[in-house]
């Protein structure tokens, strides 16, 4: 089983073993979150290096949604959340009192499960960021929009109807809108949130091909239950079980050789 | 007829269904008959039969039989119906009181030359007439008397005026309540906010009316310094207060059902909450907030208590600071002093007809233009 999940292994992540790691572009530091009283979130520390791409894999109640959002801060808006420790981003914690949230979530962008572009035409959605961020110039604005639509993969499919609805586009293209849309703002980081589980092979297949190529460009943190993704895209892998982080480690030692039992019995299918 | 899609229907069922069936035929039912029940009692009016002029031509009684019955109901203002009941003899009466009434006429009339005008003509009830002793042509709503006016622009002014005016202040408010309390209010304060204001339109007509009565025109006149005090500047404040919590409760209906994952997305690309619910989430809930608006227009231009209480004058006026009579106002004020099948009765519920067909109107615009609205958010267009 364990020789069919893992079809193509990127080689270990170079930027991750490699000198610079002395100042990794995230670092998680001791973070415990509480909804309430039950604690979602257990002492987790990891450091993640730029322009990589991380999974997060482990079964469902994990906690590894919930440590994608404390990336960006959305567990905010979440009634009842307590959060201890620290998250560096750049050297600078996120959850300082000083730090404002909006220039935050410039910085780190999201991609949802479902995909989520707004009722508004293919252009605007793209632009919406940019508008928020005070773009105001048109050419600007056109010239920002082609870039992220070509950089998404969509622009041949959209460009003869960019004003009209985003919501006439089909699964998968919606998703790929939502990505170009996070990219526009140039954020650092990408977090996407199990971003082609909902869409049919081919679309995965597109979705996953422009991971890859935007990994040139972002740091991206991804939360993915298929583990044959993660090990196709991902160039360091961390497994979550009941809000621990278990194991982290290069994608292709995490499916061939892992060191926790837990781990292996996960990416063998034994249980999760 | 009855379920027959793949399933045979048990007998319990289907007296449930035929049941619901009936009753929501009823409602159709209920809605036309009413419709058509004022639409009848204003058929006169419609078909000029009815003849207000004070100094008619008398016919003599001996000449009954001259003319045709139809020249002889218009002239005694009696239905067919009435006519078919009544003997040679009844006509001959009545015939006689209307050359006595004819002989009462006092004498400054018989040469004046509105008391030969037949006001309820379409032309007199829309178009400015110059009557005696007045300098201009004027829009005159003025029922009683020797010679009744019956010009409805000043009524339907004045709905207007006091209806605009109550959705220039209530649209707003209202919907800016929904937006504050379904995206921007804690949890806390939304669940007291919410129930308070729908609790709002608990509160009867006659004392929103009675409020406004007492203690609105008096501090918004120490306010604005107006001359009239009860005018329909008050009235539409008044009628805004009502109408707030039919707009406010749609509309917060339809901003909370914009999908949560919008507000994600809006959130995550660094939107404000406030960017997030002035940009995203209003712009998809406008349908439904247009639909609140449109009810909220049905409920003002029908509300009839607040403003009667508030300003009844029917002055021909666009200034919201003069009074003002709105069509509702006007039926109720006047219905029971109406002489049954008369003239000011037909025109009163021609009045009704009008305001029906007004409200039904307004109704399916905004039914297109929501359907519209919505066909374009889902890109169908």
């Amino acid at each position: 089983m364990a020789e069919i999940l893992i079809p193509k292994i990127t080689p270990p992540a170079t930027a991750a073993t490699a000198a610079k790691s002395a100042a990794p572009l995230i670092e998680i530091e001791n973070i415990s979150l509480f909804y309430g009283a039950s604690k979602a979130l257990k002492n987790i520390s990891l450091k993640l290096d730029e322009k990589v791409v991380t999974a997060f894999i482990g079964p469902s109640g994990c906690g590894k949604s919930t440590l994608l959002r404390c990336l960006n801060r959305m567990n905010d808006l979440i009634d009842n959340v307590r959060i201890e420790g620290a998250i560096k981003i750049g050297g600078h914690d996120i959850y300082s009192p000083d730090v404002d949230v909006i220039e935050l979530r410039k910085r780190v962008g999201m991609v949802f499960q479902k995909s989520n572009p707004f009722p508004k035409s293919i252009y605007e959605n793209v632009a919406y960021g940019l508008r928020l961020h005070g773009v105001k110039n048109r050419g600007e604005l056109d010239a920002a929009v082609e870039k992220s639509l070509r950089q998404s993969a969509l622009w041949d499919e959209v460009k003869d109807r960019l004003h009209s609805s985003a919501l006439g586009l089909s699964g998968g293209q919606q998703q790929r809108l939502c990505i170009a849309r996070a990219i526009a703002i140039r954020p650092e980081i990408i977090l996407m949130d199990e971003p082609a589980s909902a869409l049919d092979p081919i679309a995965t297949t597109r979705v996953e091909e422009l991971i890859l190529e935007l990994k040139k460009d972002f740091t991206i943190v991804i939360v993915t239950h298929n583990m044959q993704q993660a090990a196709r895209i991902s160039d360091q892998t961390a497994f979550f079980y009941i809000g621990e982080l278990i194991e982290f480690d290069a994608t292709g030692k995490i499916f061939t050789n892992p060191a926790k039992k837990q781990t292996e019995d996960y990416v063998t299918g034994r249980f999760g | 007829m009855g379920i027959h899609r793949g399933h045979k229907a048990r007998p319990v069922e289907w007296l449930a269904e035929k049941f619901i069936f009936f009753v929501s035929l009823s409602a159709i039912l209920m809605v036309l008959l009413i419709f058509l029940f004022v639409a009848r009692e204003a058929l006169p009016v419609f078909f000029g039969q009815t003849n207000t002029a004070l100094v008619q031509k008398p016919i003599p009684p001996e000449d009954l039989d001259k003319h045709s019955p139809a020249e002889l109901e218009a002239y005694l203002e009696i239905t067919p119906d009435q006519f078919a009941k009544m003997s040679k003899a009844n006509l001959r009466d009545l015939m006689d009181v209307k050359v006595e009434e004819q002989d009462d006429i006092p004498d400054n009339f018989r040469d004046d030359p509105d008391a030969r005008i037949n006001t309820t003509q379409w032309k007199y009830l829309i178009q400015p007439h110059q009557w005696t002793d007045y300098d201009k042509p004027e829009y005159i709503w003025q029922p009683v008397g020797q010679i009744q006016k019956y010009n409805i622009i000043p009524l339907i002014v004045g709905t207007l005026k006091v209806t605009l005016v109550g959705l220039f202040f209530a649209v707003p408010l209202a919907v800016g309540a929904a937006i504050y309390v379904s995206q921007l209010a804690r949890p806390r304060v939304r669940e007291i906010l919410k129930p308070a204001i729908e609790l709002l339109s608990g509160i009867p007509s006659v004392v929103v009316g009675f409020f406004a009565l007492l203690v609105m025109a008096t501090v918004l006149q120490s306010i604005f310094h107006y001359q009239t005090r009860l005018n329909a500047f008050v009235a539409g404040l008044a009628l805004g207060f009502a109408v707030i919590p039919v707009i406010f409760s749609i509309a917060e209906d339809a901003l909370t059902s914009v999908p949560r994952a919008y507000t994600q997305a809006a959130l995550a690309l660094g939107a404000s909450r406030w960017q997030t619910a002035w940009q995203i989430v209003l712009p998809a809930a406008l349908p439904g907030v247009f639909a609140a608006a449109v009810l909220g227009f049905g409920r003002a231009i029908g509300e009839t208590m607040i403003v009667l209480m508030v300003c009844s004058a029917s002055v021909m006026s666009w200034s919201i600071f003069d009074s003002a009579r709105s069509i509702t106002t006007t039926i109720a004020a006047e219905m029971a002093e109406a002489v049954s099948g008369g003239p000011h009765y037909r025109i009163l519920f021609m009045l009704g007809a009008l305001l029906f067909a007004a409200t039904f109107v307004s109704n399916m615009v905004g039914d297109f233009v929501i359907h519209r609205f919505k066909q374009k958010l889902e890109g169908k267009r």
